[in-house]
């Protein structure tokens, strides 16, 4: 097939992939959207096979079937609640796929290097070439196929270009690798999700980006695979050393940087191969995660900087102490207050998630809804360890979206709420963030959940959460504590109803 | 140890500091209860009752005096009965300290140990023994039924075939723990109602109970209430004249009034004149809660339903919760229970009085043969400093409309800004880089562009799903590694083979894991 037909085709799939993204506005078009994404990749991957170039198709065609196997088992299996470390884990197949792509890129320079030096003429080729050696590189560049043909064509600026693309590809992909694989480990539990850092802190981070920036010279100054491989080992580090010193409370903005950063990774693999698609489809990813992650900060009120450098912002002063007593109760006084309120509120968090507890929580929705009464649903935007999480398990235990309130919605309606059910969350209901100048989650928007006119907390014990700040709320006069897992509390809650 | 609760002496006193209820938790505390013979009948609590609830019920005060440990009453005790203790007896009741000195001097030389529920301090640990907020909500409820009692209409607004009624005006003046209950029970029964308080930061409070706080347009700098553990504070002459003109201007259009303002250990103040009384309505009604003290209102006579000469009624009733003898009873005996609660911490029966308790420290006044009034401040306190609040300027329209102009200048300007830095810099790339860079360069920032406008719009429900979505996307790198699988190397074969491998895993397990949960997102 003609490289006109591939592009035409790459055309297609781009504008499918942008419409697959815009679609994801609502929870109707999103259905649709979806398949746009998958037509996009069909097309894409089938131009790409029959297009110039490609080579052992029937070697991809397997090589994709066997992975599709693999991916298809691995997505039906996975429980919702695993979600966040399924993306991370994908993330990592990403990012390590940029890399083996950029350093092949690296390869195929050489090996046309090569040939051209057994030719006996200049690689890469001078600008001003005689007839003779123009001809005779033409040869030898036309005993390449595919991506080394594209190679053998280039001047020496487009070289280094090539070479500081390839260099690009391979640093994020590498970041990306190792970064996912621990935050996969850190969502997973496999991974103590503490913030910790080795001795010497960022020191280590800066070190390991300044070998990474001398190797880079270095290279295109002719150095060769080493200085390669020393900057992704620097970038295997920074990836590892990042994400360990990120707390499990951050996840959520780690996750989406991950997800921005593999798109970059494959934008600048798509410059390196001159392949637009490529570039397109990065971007596209890229910028998808670089807002998220933006979003994400704003409704923690910080900034990007200060939550991949791990660690809260520092704190002004010392925080206000808090006072009164931590009051328990049992499900027969929380069945009562729920008989008794006529609009109710609940506020998953991501104690919810870990004691798998939507599908009694929705199914405690579905009672109170056949008595009449009002029962909604608070989501601030960084509950649980993805964004957008606590709606993906409120859907999969079937509580319809349009009663999942998102806190800019849901937040005035606080003061004429009966009944507040917070469940497994902690630092997204804390009125310190409001109250205390110097709490370190200070100025953060916060669900105002103690303006109703009752708040039940369902906690497993007295201990702080993630971030290790004490709650006020938990101390209110208007606040119960409800304490125990949550999917054995609610459970014993539904059979006082 | 033995609970001995004794009968009330006072004439108007129809409570009774134990219920069989609260009998019966006591008991769960290791301790056993006495009563005397008819001490609960006046609040509907037969002997009978009592004993079936395990309580010995004796015949008089004495014998209770004499078996019993620690006494509990609802009034202070009269100098009889305070003869009556002996050493190491615990006395639990109202004591009024400030006015009983005498009275507190002698019980603590007779060694006995008194705790006065009026003297618990107010903080959120305490709530539960807080007798004078317990109380206080009664009356609040029940000023506002003898008002509506004495009220000659309806409080609440009706439309009948026999015409229009217009609902009744509520001015409730302080807004403590009586004057929320008076503004519930009011507005509950219909009735349109005013709030005034000297402390703003209350207003919120007002408002959630359905009322309308009315503010006095007056600039002082306040006294935080949480200075005073909660309590008004007086207030500058200044504040008091604001204050009177704006009820004076209220009076005519109000038609019960319940007055509620009490600052600790003082004469009340006087808020309704007599110029207000005679501007008020024929038949309005007047409630005086502070009448103990002298009377928001200077006409009100203690203890008595007085009729003015332009027909407004004056109710300076002093027994309110009285009048609702179970009710405030089973509270009361609520608060002392607890109270015992905390003096038992073991649950053993045994009592522990524990002088290093903020709130034991608080309530005793006469403890080991000495005085032990005024406590000294509790270690913490009451409630929250409120932070202070800059209040927001209300902006006249030319300056909202300068501020929109300015804001949109300020957005212009960095907008032109970054166009002019990002725009110098693609040039400058341009004149070092060879054309092939320069148009995928372009293609990149058109992707880039598009990518940060579609994203916006893309609801935060579905982020999750959006995840997935761009991580299988993300999978086209495996454009990259099908181009190069052809190559001659093994090396990059090999490499390219695993990239398509993992992308493959990729694209399926992500398109497919989206599919999954946004088949999930129903409708109701």
């Amino acid at each position: 097939m003609e490289l006109g037909f591939t592009n035409a085709a790459y055309v297609v799939a781009a504008v499918l992939f942008i419409l697959s993204l815009g679609g994801l506005s609502g929870q109707e078009s999103a259905k649709r959207a979806v398949w746009y994404g998958i037509a996009g990749m069909a097309i894409a991957v089938l131009a790409t096979l029959i297009g110039p170039g490609a080579g052992l198709w029937l070697l991809s065609i397997v090589l994709i079937g066997a992975g599709g196997v693999i991916g298809w088992q691995l997505a039906n299996r996975v429980q919702m609640t695993q979600m966040p470390e399924l993306v991370a884990a994908m993330h990592s197949l990403v990012g390590l796929a940029a890399v083996f792509v950029g350093f092949n890129a690296h390869i195929e320079i050489g090996r046309v290097a090569t040939a051209f030096a057994e030719a006996g003429l200049a690689f890469p080729r001078g600008y001003a070439e005689t007839p003779e050696a123009a001809l005779a590189g033409a040869i030898v560049a036309d005993s390449f196929r595919g991506f080394g043909a594209v190679v053998a064509k280039k001047i020496p600026v487009e070289i280094t270009i090539l070479q500081i693309e390839l260099f690009l590809g391979v640093f994020i992909g590498a970041i990306t690798f190792t970064g996912s694989v621990i935050a996969y480990g850190k969502l997973a539990g496999r991974v103590n999700s503490a913030a910790k850092q080795l001795p010497g802190g960022h020191m280590l981070n800066a070190v390991a980006a300044t070998v990474a920036v001398l190797c880079l010279f270095w290279y295109v100054a002719g150095g060769g695979a080493f200085p390669l491989i020393l900057m992704t080992l620097a970038a295997l580090f920074i990836g590892y050393h990042l994400i360990m010193g990120i707390g499990g409370a951050d996840m959520p903005v780690v996750v989406s940087m991950l997800n921005s950063y593999s798109g970059w990774a494959a934008a600048a693999i798509g410059f390196s191969l001159g392949n637009d698609l490529l570039i397109v489809v990065g971007a596209l990813v890229g910028s998808s995660g670089a807002i998220l992650s933006y979003i994400m900060c704003k409704a923690m009120n910080r900034s990007f900087v200060s939550v991949i450098l791990g660690g809260w912002g520092g704190s002004a002063g010392e925080q206000m102490a808090v006072e009164g007593e931590q009051v328990a109760i049992d499900a027969d006084g929380v069945a009562t207050a729920l008989q008794e309120a006529d609009s109710v509120v609940i506020v998953p968090g991501y104690g919810m998630a870990v004691a798998q507890a939507q599908s009694a929580v929705a199914e405690l929705t579905r009672k109170l809804r056949d008595e009449g009464k009002t029962v909604r649903f608070a989501i601030h935007p960084v509950a649980g360890r993805l964004p957008g999480h606590m709606n993906v398990l409120l859907a999969e235990a079937k509580v319809p979206y349009d009663i999942v309130l998102e806190m800019d919605e849901i937040n005035e309606d606080f003061p004429d709420t009966d009944v507040v059910i917070v469940i497994g969350s902690n630092d997204i209901v804390n009125p310190a963030a409001q109250d205390d100048p110097n709490s370190p989650i200070a100025g953060m928007p916060v669900l105002e959940v103690w303006k109703a006119k009752q708040v039940f907390v369902s906690k497993r014990g007295q201990g702080t959460g993630y971030s290790g700040i004490e709650n006020p709320l938990f101390f209110k006069e208007n606040t119960r504590m409800f304490y125990g897992d949550a999917k054995d509390s609610v459970t014993a809650l539904l059979q006082k109803l | 140890m033995k609970l001995g609760v004794i009968g009330e002496t006072a004439p108007n006193e129809a409570r009774v500091a134990l219920t069989p209820a609260s009998a019966e938790a006591i008991a769960k505390l290791g301790h056993s209860c006495i009563v005397e013979s008819g001490a609960g009948a006046r609040a509907d609590f037969t002997d009978e009752a009592y004993r079936a609830a395990g309580v010995e019920v004796l015949d008089d005060a004495q014998a209770v005096f004499a078996a019993a440990d620690v006494i509990a009453k609802v009034q202070p005790p009269t100098e009889a009965e305070v003869d009556m203790l002996r050493e190491g007896q615990t006395l639990i009741s109202f004591f009024y300290p400030a006015q009983n000195e005498a009275l507190m001097k002698r019980a603590a030389e007779r060694g006995a140990t008194v705790m006065a529920m009026d003297m618990v301090p107010r903080i959120s640990r305490a709530q539960k023994m807080d007798a004078l907020s317990s109380m206080a909500n009664i009356a609040g409820y029940r000023a506002v039924i003898e008002a509506a009692n004495n009220f000659g209409r309806f409080l609440t607004g009706q439309i009948t075939a026999a015409g229009k009624v217009p609902p009744a005006r509520v001015l409730v003046v302080g807004a403590g723990v009586a004057g929320l209950a008076a503004i519930g029970t009011s507005t509950s029964l219909g009735a349109i109602t005013l709030a005034f308080d000297v402390r703003p930061e209350v207003a919120e409070q007002v408002g959630s109970m359905g009322a309308e706080f009315v503010y006095l347009d007056f600039d002082e700098a306040t006294t935080d209430g949480a200075e005073t553990g909660g309590y008004a504070a007086p207030s500058s002459p200044e504040f008091r004249e604001a204050q009177l003109a704006r009820f004076r201007e209220l009076a005519p259009t109000v038609d019960i009034v319940v007055t509620t303002a009490l600052i600790p250990n003082r004469e009340a103040p006087e808020l309704w004149t007599e110029d207000m009384v005679r501007s008020m309505k024929p038949g309005s009604v007047i409630v005086d809660l502070a009448a103990e003290k002298g009377g928001n209102c200077k006409l009100t006579v203690k203890d008595e339903r007085i009729v003015t000469d332009n027909g407004v009624v004056i109710i300076g009733y002093t027994d309110f919760p009285s009048r609702m003898a179970t009710q405030s009873s089973t509270l009361f005996a609520t608060n002392i229970r607890h109270m015992l609660a905390d003096l038992t911490p073991e649950k053993d029966g045994r009592i522990v009085h524990d002088m290093e308790d903020d709130v034991i420290r608080g309530a005793t006044v006469a403890h080991g043969g000495e005085v032990t009034w005024p406590p000294p401040a509790p270690k913490t306190r009451a409630i929250a400093a409120q932070p202070k609040r800059e209040k927001a300027r209300e902006l006249t329209p030319e300056e909202r409309r300068a501020a929109e102009v300015e804001a949109f200048r300020a957005q212009t300007k960095s907008q032109v800004t970054m166009l002019a830095a990002g725009g110098a810099l693609v040039l400058l790339a341009g004149l070092f880089t060879p054309a092939s860079f320069m148009q995928h360069f372009i293609v990149f920032m058109l992707a880039c562009f598009v990518g940060f406008q579609v994203i916006w719009g893309v609801a935060h429900s579905l982020h999750t799903p959006l995840m997935a979505v761009t991580n299988a996307i993300s999978s086209i790198i495996i454009l990259g590694a099908i181009l190069q699988i052809g190559s001659g190397s093994f090396l990059v074969i090999l490499l390219a083979a695993l990239s398509v491998f993992m992308a493959g895993i990729n694209i399926f397990g992500g398109f497919m894991v989206t599919r999954r949960m946004l088949a999930m997102f129903q409708k109701s």
